[in-house]
C-alpha cells in the first residue's frame, strides 16, 4: 500500500516537527513496515519555477525540425527579474502560458545539470520542463502547461506539481486488511506514534437515511452479499476532468486515473479501505438482483476477458443478465465510459471466502478484490457511497438522487473471551489487565469484565477471532521491542542422529576424495531422461508431474540425480574446467501411484492411521548419491604423467563412502543407460543392489556436452546407511610370522576377476590372511581371448608359526578351486 | 711356534723392540689421519690393523721372548693396536659423518616446486552452512528432525492454520503434483516438519529441521525456485516470546558474532500468533548506521527471517494440549543468511555447480 503523507495527514495529526522517518520507524515497530518513502522531486534540486512564455519564435533547423526561441517572465527567480531566453523544442503552448522552468543550477532526474549554454545560436539559458523531465510518467507528447491560475512567474512550482508530496509505501500483512486505506493507516499513526492525536475517522459522516426511491435491488445470496447500498448520481458532466490532488493522490497510490467518475471511486477505496464499483446507470436494465452464477453462464468482464462462471461466483446482474463479478470486476455492459451521464454508486460487502475464491478462480487481482478476500470494514458502506456521491457533484458538475437504496445489515462482531493475562503469559513480560484493556481499546475494541475480558473486535479487524490474536495487538502496542531476552532449558538432546552423521560421513568422504559437491534442481524433463538413454520401460520414466513448472522443459520431479550434475558437469567443462569431480546428494522421487493425501480436519489430531496414510499417499523419496568425474584424476606434473578419469574411479568413490559406512562394495557387470554396455558396475553390499557405476556412454557424453570417457555413479545412499556396522568389532591379529605366495593364472577374458578371487579365498582356507590382484595382464604370452591375473596372498596363523609347507599347500588348494569354479590355469 | 723358542736370542726380535712398537704406532695413526674417505679407511684399517699388519705380526712374536720380557712387549703392543684401534673408530665416525652430509647435500630437491597431484574437493556450502546452523541448535540440546520434500497438502498448509480458503495461501506460490486431486505439493516451507514432528513425539519438543523448499519463483540473482530453511520448533510448558527472543538472540551471535542481536517487528503467519519478522543487527556496521553499509543499505538491521508463538490452532492440528503446552517457532533463509554472511549478492552461483565456487568453501565454514 503507497499513502500519500499529506492524505494520512488529513485524518490525523502528529507533534509538530515529526519527521516522516519517526513516523514510519514507529509503524514499522507496531507492523505496518515501511518499504520505501518516495517522492517525485527527490531528486530534482535548484530552481524550479513558474514562468509565463512572453514571446515565441519559430526557427525551422538545416535538420528539419523547428525550435522555438521563447523569452519567459520567471519573476526574480533569476535575480535579475529580467525575461530568460530559452530555446525550447516542444510546440503545445503559446505565449502568456505558465511554464514549468528550469533554470542554470538546477539539476533534473537523472542528474541532468542545467546550465546556459550556446544552441541553435542562441544562449539558452534553462529549460522548459516536460513531465517525463520531472520523472513524472512518460509523457512526450511536449511540456507542461500549468493551469492559467496556477501562480505568479517565479514561484517554486514544486509544490503545484506535488513534487515535494511524499508518499510512504508500507507492505501490509494479510491480518492487517484495513491498512489497505487512508482510514487504517492514519488510525495506526494515532496509536503509534507518540503525541498523535485527533483522528478524523473519513467514515465519520452523515449519511442520507435509507429509503425506498432510489435503484431497486435484490439480494438473493444474503450470506455472499450482507450489505448493499446503492445511490446516483445523474447529470454529470463526462468530460469534467479529475481534480490535480486527486491525480496525483492515486498515482502516488500506484493506481492509473482513467475518468473523474473511476478516479472518484478508486479515491474512495483507497480513503475508506471499501471497494465501490461504477455503473452506467443508463445502461442498467431494472432491478439490480444479486445471486450466485449458474452453471454456464458467462461474462465479459471490464479487462475485456470473456469468463466461464462457477457456481461459487457471486453475481450482479439485471434485466439484460449478469453485470458483474460481485465485487471483484465489473463487466462490460454497464461499464462508464466518456459519454456517460449519470452513475449508479455501488458499495456492498462481499462474503471474503467467496472473493477469495472468485479471485483464485478467475486469476484475477484487482485492488478491489485484494480488499474484499483480505476483509473489509462492512459498516462502512453507506459512508463510502455518500462520498463518491460528493465527490461526484462537486467535480463533475451532477447532482444526487434523492432514492437511497441500503439492502442488509453489517454483522456484528463476535464477542470473544480473554484472559486478563494472556498477553503477559504470551509475552513474557508483566503486562497488567489494566494495560491490556488500554491496548485493546486503543485498537478499536469494545472491552468489558475483568480476569476474563469480554472482547468484541472493531469492525474492520475481522482477522481478531481467537483470544491469542488479542494477544499480539496488546503486545505490538506495548511494544516488540520490550520483549525480554529468556533462554529456555531443553532437556538434555540425544544429538545428531546416526543417519544424520552418516550423511555427513558421505560428504566429507568424498569431499576427502577430491569431489566437489553440487546442488541441482530437482525438475527433470522427458527430453532428458531420453538423452540418458533409457529404454521406454526404464522404471526411471516413471515420474512425478509438477502441474505448474516453471517451464514446460522440466515438467516432472526427478528420479535420478543424473541428468543435473552431468548437466552440471558440462557447465564445468563448458567454462573450461576440463578436470572435474563433484557429487550431490539429494532425494529423487519415486511414485508410488497410491491413493489421495487426505485433507485431514484441523479441529483435532489425526489418528495414527490418518497419519500414515497420509505418508503412504506420497512418492518414496530415497535421498541418493551421485559423482561425475572427468578429465585427469591425478595432474601431471614433474613427478610424472598425468593420470586420466577411468570407469573405476566411479566405482571407487562409491566404495570410499561404503567403506566410511563400514560396508564392502561388490561389482558385477551389467547394461543400463546411461553407462557404457561394458564398463556399467552393479554395485551390491550384502547382495543388495545399492547403485550403478562405471564410464557413461558416449553418446550421453555428447548430448551433456562432455567428452568422452566421463564417468559416473549413482547410488541410495539410504541403503547404504542403513546397512552401515554400527558398532565395529575390535581386531585381533597375529604375531606370527606372514607367509607369502604369489600366484599368476590365466582365465578366458570373460571371467570376473571377482570370481577368481572369491575362488582363490575361499580355497585357501581360514590360513589366509589377505589376498591382492597385483597385475592384470593381456597379450600373446596368455593367448587370444585370455587373461593373465596376479595375486599376492598371505597366509598366517593366529597361534602358531606355519609348518614348512603349509602356506604352499594352502595356494595349491586356492588354485585348485580357481580352476574348479573358472577354468584359471596357473602359470608356470 | 708352539712352544717357547729358548734357543732364540730375544735381542734378535727387532720388531718387538720400543722404538719399532712405537714407529708402527706412529706410521699407523699417520694413515688413519690422512684416510680421505671410508673406502681409504677400509684399506688403512687392513694395512695397520689387519692379520698381516706389522704390529699384527710383531704381535706373534711375543711368544719368543723370554717370559720376563713377555710382559714388557704384550704391554706395548697392546697400547699400541689399543691406539691404532681407537683412531681407526674415531677417523670412522669423522668419515661417517663428512659421507652423509655429502651425501645430503647432494639430494637436495627444490622445495618450491608444485605438489598437487590431485584438485582439493569441498562440500557444498549451504550444506556447511545447515550443518553449522544444526550443530549451533544440537549444542543447546536440540534434536534434528526431518520430512520429506513432495509432502502432503494438509501438512504443507491445513494443519498450520492455512486453510484452503486463506489469503496467505497466495503468499506462497506452491508447486503443486499432478493428479491435482491427490493434494501432494512441493514443500512451500520448512514447516511441515513443525507438524510432523508434534505428530510423532510429545513435549518437551526442541527441534531444528534445515532443509529444502520450493516456490514458483522465476530464477534470477535473487529468487530461485529452490532455496533452503532451517525452522525452529519448541513446545513445552511456560514457553514465551521472550524464550523465542533469547533462543534467537543467541542464534544470532552465534552465526554473526558477538553482540550481534536481533529485532522483533509484528508480522503476520497463520500458523504462529502473535508472529514477528526478524532483523539482526548488521554484523558489519554492527547497527551504527551508516549509508555506506552495503550488507544493511543504511538501516542497520538486516531481514532474517520469521517467528512467533505458536497458533493454538496448530497445536490442536497435531495433538498438543494447548491448555498445557506453548511453543515457539521461527524459520529463517539458509540461502539468504549464507549470502549476507559471506558477502554473496546474486545466489545462482549456489546452483549452477561451478567446481570454482563450491571447493572455495572447502569442507567447513
Amino acid at each position: 500500500m503507497k499513502a500519500p503523507l499529506s492524505w494520512i495527514l488529513d485524518h490525523v495529526d502528529v507533534p509538530a516537527g515529526t519527521t516522516t522517518e519517526e513516523i514510519t520507524d514507529r509503524l514499522t515497530l507496531t507492523g505496518l513496515k515501511l518499504e520505501a518513502i518516495e517522492s517525485p522531486g527527490r531528486d530534482i534540486t535548484g530552481p524550479l519555477v513558474v514562468g509565463r512564455v512572453l514571446t515565441m519564435e519559430p526557427e525551422p533547423q538545416k535538420n528539419g525540425k523547428t525550435i522555438n526561441w521563447c523569452t519567459v517572465d520567471v519573476g526574480d527567480a533569476n535575480g535579475t527579474g529580467e525575461p530568460q531566453g530559452i530555446v525550447c523544442g516542444a510546440h503545445n503552448f503559446e505565449p502568456g502560458d505558465l511554464v514549468v522552468t528550469v533554470l542554470p543550477g538546477g539539476v533534473l532526474p537523472g542528474g541532468f545539470a542545467i546550465g546556459a549554454r550556446k544552441t541553435y545560436g542562441h544562449l539558452s539559458a534553462g529549460m522548459i520542463c516536460s513531465a517525463a523531465e520531472l520523472g513524472l510518467g512518460d509523457d512526450h507528447d511536449g511540456i507542461i502547461v500549468l493551469p492559467a491560475d496556477a501562480g505568479a512567474p517565479g514561484e517554486d512550482v514544486r509544490p503545484l506539481l506535488g513534487l515535494d508530496e511524499e508518499t510512504i509505501e508500507f507492505e501490509i500483512n494479510p491480518d492487517r486488511a484495513y491498512a489497505l486505506s487512508i482510514r487504517g493507516i492514519a488510525r495506526e499513526v494515532l496509536v503509534s506514534v507518540e503525541g498523535a492525536s485527533s483522528f478524523r475517522d473519513p467514515v465519520l459522516r452523515d449519511t442520507p437515511p435509507a429509503d425506498d426511491a432510489g435503484h431497486p435491488v435484490v439480494v438473493e445470496d444474503a450470506e455472499g452479499c450482507p450489505v448493499f447500498v446503492a445511490r446516483r448520481v445523474s447529470g454529470f458532466d463526462p468530460t469534467a476532468p479529475t481534480p490535480d490532488f486527486m491525480v496525483r493522490r492515486i498515482t502516488a497510490a500506484g493506481m492509473r486515473p482513467i475518468s473523474l467518475a473511476v478516479d472518484v471511486t478508486n479515491y474512495v477505496m483507497l480513503e475508506t479501505g471499501r471497494p465501490i464499483h461504477g455503473y452506467d446507470a443508463d445502461k442498467v436494465r431494472g432491478a439490480i438482483v444479486v445471486r450466485r452464477a449458474r452453471d454456464g453462464e458467462r461474462l465479459k468482464t471490464l479487462d475485456g476477458t470473456e469468463r466461464s462462471l462457477d457456481p461459487g461466483d457471486l453475481v450482479v446482474t439485471d434485466d439484460s443478465g449478469i453485470i458483474g463479478l460481485g465485487g471483484v470486476m465489473g463487466g462490460e455492459t454497464t461499464e462508464i465510459s466518456d459519454s456517460t451521464t449519470s452513475v449508479l454508486v455501488e458499495a456492498a460487502h462481499w462474503d471474503a471466502v467467496s472473493m477469495f475464491r472468485t479471485g483464485r478462480r478467475h486469476r484475477i487481482t484487482s485492488e478491489a478484490g485484494k480488499r474484499n478476500e483480505r476483509g473489509v470494514d462492512p459498516t462502512v458502506c453507506e459512508a463510502a457511497a455518500d462520498r463518491v456521491v460528493e465527490l461526484l457533484v462537486e467535480h463533475g458538475g451532477g447532482q444526487a438522487d434523492p432514492g437511497v437504496t441500503v439492502v442488509g445489515t453489517a454483522p456484528t462482531m463476535p464477542v470473544i473471551e480473554v484472559p486478563g493475562d494472556l498477553a503477559a503469559r504470551v509475552s513474557g513480560m508483566s503486562i497488567t489487565e489494566e494495560q491490556s484493556i488500554a491496548c485493546l481499546r486503543a485498537v478499536g475494541c469494545d472491552v468489558a469484565g475483568s480476569a476474563t475480558l469480554a472482547v468484541t473486535p472493531p469492525p474492520w479487524r475481522p482477522d481478531l477471532t481467537d483470544a491469542q490474536d488479542f494477544s499480539e495487538e496488546v503486545i505490538r502496542l506495548v511494544g516488540y521491542d520490550k520483549v525480554p531476552s529468556v533462554l529456555p532449558t531443553p532437556p538434555s538432546g540425544r544429538g545428531l542422529t546416526r543417519s544424520q552423521q552418516l550423511r555427513r560421513r558421505a560428504g566429507r568422504t568424498l569431499a576427502g576424495e577430491g569431489f566437489v559437491e553440487v546442488v541441482n534442481f530437482p525438475f527433470v524433463g522427458v527430453a532428458d531422461l531420453d538423452a540418458l538413454g533409457l529404454t521406454a520401460d526404464d522404471p526411471r520414466r516413471d515420474l512425478l508431474q509438477l502441474s505448474n513448472p516453471l517451464s514446460a522443459e522440466a515438467g516432472f520431479m526427478t528420479s535420478t540425480l543424473l541428468p543435473g550434475i552431468l548437466r552440471a558437469a558440462g557447465r564445468n567443462v563448458g567454462h573450461g574446467t576440463t578436470d572435474v569431480a563433484i557429487f550431490e546428494t539429494g532425494t529423487v522421487t519415486l511414485p508410488r501411484h497410491s491413493g489421495p493425501a487426505a485433507i485431514l480436519p484441523v479441529d483435532r489430531r489425526p489418528t495414527e492411521e490418518e497419519f500414515a496414510a497420509l505418508d503412504a499417499a506420497l512418492p518414496a523419496q530415497p535421498l541418493h548419491l551421485a559423482v561425475v568425474a572427468v578429465g585427469d584424476a591425478v595432474a601431471g606434473g614433474w613427478w610424472g604423467e598425468p593420470r586420466p578419469v577411468v570407469w573405476s574411479d566411479a566405482v571407487e568413490a562409491v566404495r570410499s563412502v561404503a567403506a566410511a559406512l563400514g560396508l564392502e562394495v561388490t561389482a558385477s557387470s551389467v547394461e543400463l543407460a546411461p553407462w557404457h554396455p561394458g564398463r556399467c558396475a552393479e554395485l551390491s553390499v550384502e547382495g543388495e543392489v545399492i547403485g550403478h557405476a562405471g564410464e557413461v556412454h558416449p553418446t550421453v557424453c555428447k548430448a551433456f556436452g562432455l567428452p568422452k570417457r566421463t564417468v559416473a555413479a549413482e547410488v541410495d545412499l539410504d541403503l547404504l546407511i542403513a546397512r552401515s556396522v554400527h558398532l565395529r568389532q575390535a581386531p585381533s591379529f597375529s604375531s606370527y610370522p606372514v607367509a607369502k605366495e604369489d600366484v599368476a593364472l590365466v582365465v578366458d577374458a570373460s571371467v570376473p576377476a571377482a570370481d577368481v578371487e572369491s575362488a582363490l579365498r575361499e580355497g585357501a582356507g581360514e590360513l589366509l590372511e589377505s589376498i591382492r590382484l597385483f597385475d592384470v595382464f593381456t597379450g600373446d604370452q596368455v593367448g587370444e581371448g585370455k587373461k593373465s591375473l596376479a595375486y599376492a596372498l598371505r597366509f598366517r596363523a593366529p597361534d602358531r608359526t606355519l609348518k614348512e609347507g603349509e602356506a604352499a599347500a594352502a595356494r595349491d588348494a586356492a588354485v585348485a578351486l580357481a580352476a574348479e569354479r573358472t577354468g584359471a590355469v596357473q602359470r608356470a | 711356534m708352539s712352544g717357547p723358542n729358548t734357543d732364540y736370542d730375544p735381542v734378535e726380535v727387532t720388531p718387538l723392540k720400543a722404538d719399532q712398537v712405537e714407529a708402527m704406532r706412529e706410521a699407523a695413526l699417520a694413515a688413519i689421519a690422512a684416510a680421505p674417505d671410508l673406502d681409504a679407511l677400509k684399506q688403512v684399517r687392513i694395512d695397520h690393523a689387519g692379520d698381516r699388519s706389522p704390529i699384527a705380526l710383531a704381535n706373534r712374536e711375543i711368544g719368543a721372548l723370554p717370559p720376563q720380557a713377555r710382559k714388557d712387549a704384550g704391554q706395548r703392543i697392546g697400547q699400541a693396536r689399543g691406539a691404532i684401534n681407537q683412531a681407526l673408530a674415531a677417523r670412522q665416525v669423522v668419515l661417517e659423518a663428512e659421507h652423509e652430509e655429502r651425501m645430503l647435500a647432494e639430494e637436495t630437491v627444490d622445495v618450491s616446486l608444485p605438489t598437487t597431484r590431485r584438485r582439493p574437493g569441498g562440500r557444498h556450502p549451504i550444506t556447511l552452512q545447515s550443518e553449522l546452523i544444526a550443530d549451533l541448535f544440537v549444542a543447546m540440546g536440540y534434536e534434528v528432525a526431518e520430512g520429506p520434500v513432495v509432502e502432503a497438502e494438509w501438512l504443507n498448509f491445513d494443519a498450520l492454520n492455512l486453510g484452503p480458503d486463506h489469503p496467505a495461501r497466495t503468499m506462497q506460490d506452491t508447486f503443486w503434483t499432478e493428479p491435482a486431486d491427490h493434494h501432494v505439493v512441493l514443500r512451500t516451507q520448512t514447516s511441515p516438519v513443525q507438524a510432523r514432528t508434534m505428530l510423532t513425539r510429545k513435549p518437551p519438543i526442541y527441534v531444528v529441521c534445515p532443509g529444502r523448499v520450493f516456490r514458483t519463483d522465476e530464477y534470477d540473482a535473487t529468487h530461485s525456485p529452490m532455496f533452503h530453511q532451517v525452522e525452529g520448533l519448541v513446545v513445552d510448558e511456560g514457553i514465551t516470546m521472550a524464550h523465542l527472543k533469547g533462543t534467537l538472540d543467541h542464534f544470532a551471535s552465534q552465526l554473526f558474532g558477538d553482540g550481534i542481536t536481533t529485532r522483533f517487528r509484528p508480522s503476520y503467519f497463520p500458523f504462529t500468533e502473535p508472529s514477528a519478522e526478524v532483523d539482526v543487527k548488521c554484523f558489519v556496521c554492527r547497527g551504527v548506521e551508516s549509508d555506506a553499509c552495503r550488507t544493511c543499505r543504511g538501516e542497520g538491521w538486516i531481514e532474517w527471517g520469521g517467528c512467533g508463538v505458536v497458533n493454538p490452532r496448530v497445536l490442536v492440528a497435531c495433538g498438543v494440549d494447548p491448555e498445557v503446552y506453548s511453543g515457539f517457532a521461527f524459520g529463517m533463509g539458509i540461502d539468504r543468511s549464507f549470502m549476507f554472511r559471506h558477502n554473496l549478492e546474486d545466489l545462482r552461483p549456489l546452483f549452477e555447480g561451478d567446481v570454482r565456487f563450491s571447493s572455495a568453501f572447502g569442507t567447513e565454514i
